[in-house]
């Protein structure tokens, strides 16, 4: 009887989800027309990278290795003081709606945003009008493949790419912007479940709101940290829309899941394609692992 | 930054020289703010404002220069009728209507066994769905793409158009939005249902009431909030898909705007006047939606990322 309630949903997950996830580790093993059996020379491609100009699979890995890290370390702080700093104040709803809106539009709107704010002509592009506004060059934001500390000295079309890239950084930031809304809206929920009496107490014991937000909140709101944080890196990990639409993974700003799309589409090499995704799945799961324990642990509780 | 100074008491009526020197103290904390508010809104507000400028003046001078007199809706009507934007709309809201009512109605169905009907294996099944919730979409495309190959029906569905089903077809778009919105869906309704008081629940077993009628009778009223925020979140997903769209709907007359959008980045990526203009068509909805339903959002949020 339970059967036929789920039986529908079940049929749906099987054949998008279940089925296509277990015939891409079959299509890793297998060539790039998937008809002779290769082992796992796909495989020993990403880690060898032999076509670099064709799909830098380094670079790739490089890249959300450091989008995994940036983007989490920034967007989860920036949440949490904003939470703690819109709590503050009368006009908390209109602050948060702002923040948040970036998270109610498409990928596709923010890239034309972004196109048209980082514009190298600055009197068309906002941001390299306010860079020379103060004395700066305009910067090819999207395209500069430089070491952003090179940025403040000077620059040169023969520079090398720097494991650190200015664009990859540009890139981030916008995935920062569209993504601070959600940690701040949970955050700031959790904020709210913050006994005041508790809060009051410790300032009539003269403790200053730093030591409050140190020693209160943080530890309290440890869960819900844990919850926006491993949200955050998987969004991180699959991040593949906004980079596809920004720069399409040109100048060195592939992700793997853009990479991913970029060999099975383009280059129409399966193989290659379905060991990138397989890599990306295994990347997930010790964070899936983590939530499964996590949701466990809350049932029992 | 002073972060908390003590606020006045609402009762009583403080003196005038503490309300200053209390407002003075909280300046920082307002700047701080306000500053976070507007630096994230000028991405957007530049994009509005440039969709009611002419082109002329768009590739020559920034928004910030813009005056109310030299705005028109040029731009808009360029989009609306000349690049196919006004097609796409309605394609639109073709595919995500649908696409979002099914999740609703498929995941209801299953989140109510998940948390009502005991089963063996049901906390592991459970388990397995929550586990799909991380799986790459974009490694299920050439899988379902292939299996979709093979069914097409290469008929012309009456009324919307398209193949019956398969590729270039809206039954087929359907079912993949759902699919793909079902693991966080069941996750969601389930958690909310298992919410709801158990003796409710069982005393209307006891006079005799089907599951069905507990589902249909009980937990789905008592679950609106749950449901909307979902479907919400399902609009807002199905709405500002490219990924899907992009694979799975070849054929130009179906494109959502999402798509068209992107095509017309390719083919006129300077072109501001008409990008900005098709990007806040394409915005509207969900704007709109956003703001009506901002309560059930930030529930949804939270039901999703916390328990309960």
């Amino acid at each position: 009887m339970p059967w036929l309630w789920m039986l529908p949903a079940l049929l749906l997950l099987a054949t998008f989800l279940v089925y296509p996830g277990i015939d891409t580790f079959r299509r890793s093993v297998l060539d790039a027309r998937s008809d002779g059996f290769v082992g796992l020379d796909n495989y020993q491609a990403i880690i060898e990278n032999p076509n670099p100009l064709v799909a830098d699979t380094h670079s790739a890995l490089a890249n959300n290795a450091m989008w995994l890290v940036l983007f989490t370390a920034v967007t989860v702080p920036l949440g949490l003081v904003l939470a703690v700093l819109t709590g503050r104040v009368r006009y908390e709803a209109a602050a948060k709606s702002a923040i948040f809106i970036p998270m109610a539009i498409s990928f596709v709107a923010a890239s034309v945003i972004w196109r048209f704010m980082l514009e190298f002509n600055p009197s068309v592009g906002t941001v390299n009008a306010v860079v020379t506004e103060f004395g700066g060059q305009p910067t090819a934001w999207l395209q500069d493949t430089g070491a952003p500390q090179t940025w403040l000295t000077e620059r040169g079309p023969d520079e090398i790419p720097g494991p650190v890239q200015l664009n990859n950084l540009v890139l981030i930031t916008v995935g920062v912007w569209m993504w601070t809304g959600f940690a701040l809206v949970v955050l700031s929920a959790g904020l709210k479940g913050i006994s005041t009496e508790m809060l009051e107490a410790a300032r009539v014991d003269g403790a200053n709101e730093w030591q409050i937000f140190r020693h209160i909140i943080v530890p309290t709101l440890r869960p819900v940290i844990v919850v926006v944080t491993v949200t955050l890196l998987i969004n991180a990990l699959k991040i593949f829309d906004l980079v596809w639409v920004i720069t399409g993974g040109r100048f060195q700003t592939d992700v793997v899941a853009t990479l991913f799309f970029k060999q099975s589409f383009i280059n129409r090499d399966f193989g290659a394609g379905a060991a990138l995704a397989v890599v990306l799945l295994l990347a997930v799961v010790p964070l899936m692992l983590l939530n499964i324990r996590r949701f466990q642990s809350e049932e029992a509780a | 930054m002073s972060l908390g100074v003590p606020v006045p008491a609402r009762e009583g009526r403080p003196a005038l020289g503490y309300w200053f020197r209390a407002t003075w103290a909280r300046l920082p904390l307002h700047a701080a703010v306000i500053g976070f508010a507007v630096l994230w809104s000028v991405p957007t507000v530049a994009l509005l404002i440039s969709s009611f400028r002419e082109p002329s003046a768009i590739a020559s001078s920034g928004w910030w220069t813009a005056t109310v007199d030299t705005l028109t809706l040029d731009n808009y009507r360029t989009v609306l009728d000349q690049r196919g934007m006004g097609r796409s709309f309605i394609n639109s809201v073709l595919i995500t209507l649908p696409a979002t009512a099914l999740v609703v109605l498929v995941a209801s169905g299953a989140a109510y066994a998940f948390a009502w009907m005991p089963f063996r294996g049901r906390g592991l099944l459970f388990l397995v769905v929550v586990g799909l919730l991380v799986v790459p979409l974009q490694m299920t495309l050439i899988p379902v793409l292939r299996l979709y190959a093979a069914m097409t029906v290469n008929e012309e569905l009456p009324l919307l158009g398209g193949n019956v089903f398969g590729i270039n077809s809206f039954t087929g778009i359907w079912l993949a939005h759902a699919a793909y919105g079902m693991p966080f869906a069941i996750f969601l309704l389930r958690n909310f249902f298992s919410s709801l008081p158990r003796d409710l629940i069982e005393a209307a077993k006891l006079d005799g009431a089907s599951e069905w009628q507990v589902f249909w009778r009980i937990v789905l009223p008592l679950s609106v909030p749950a449901l909307a925020a979902l479907g919400i979140f399902q609009f807002l997903w199905t709405w500002n898909d490219l990924l899907i769209a992009l694979v799975l709907l070849g054929d130009p007359d179906l494109a959502p705007m999402t798509l068209r959008i992107t095509n017309l980045v390719g083919s006129f990526g300077s072109s501001y006047q008409l990008l900005t203009a098709a990007a806040f068509i394409s915005m509207a909805l969900p704007l709109v939606v956003f703001f009506a339903f901002q309560r059930f959002f930030v529930q949804g949020i939270l039901a999703g990322a916390t328990k309960g």
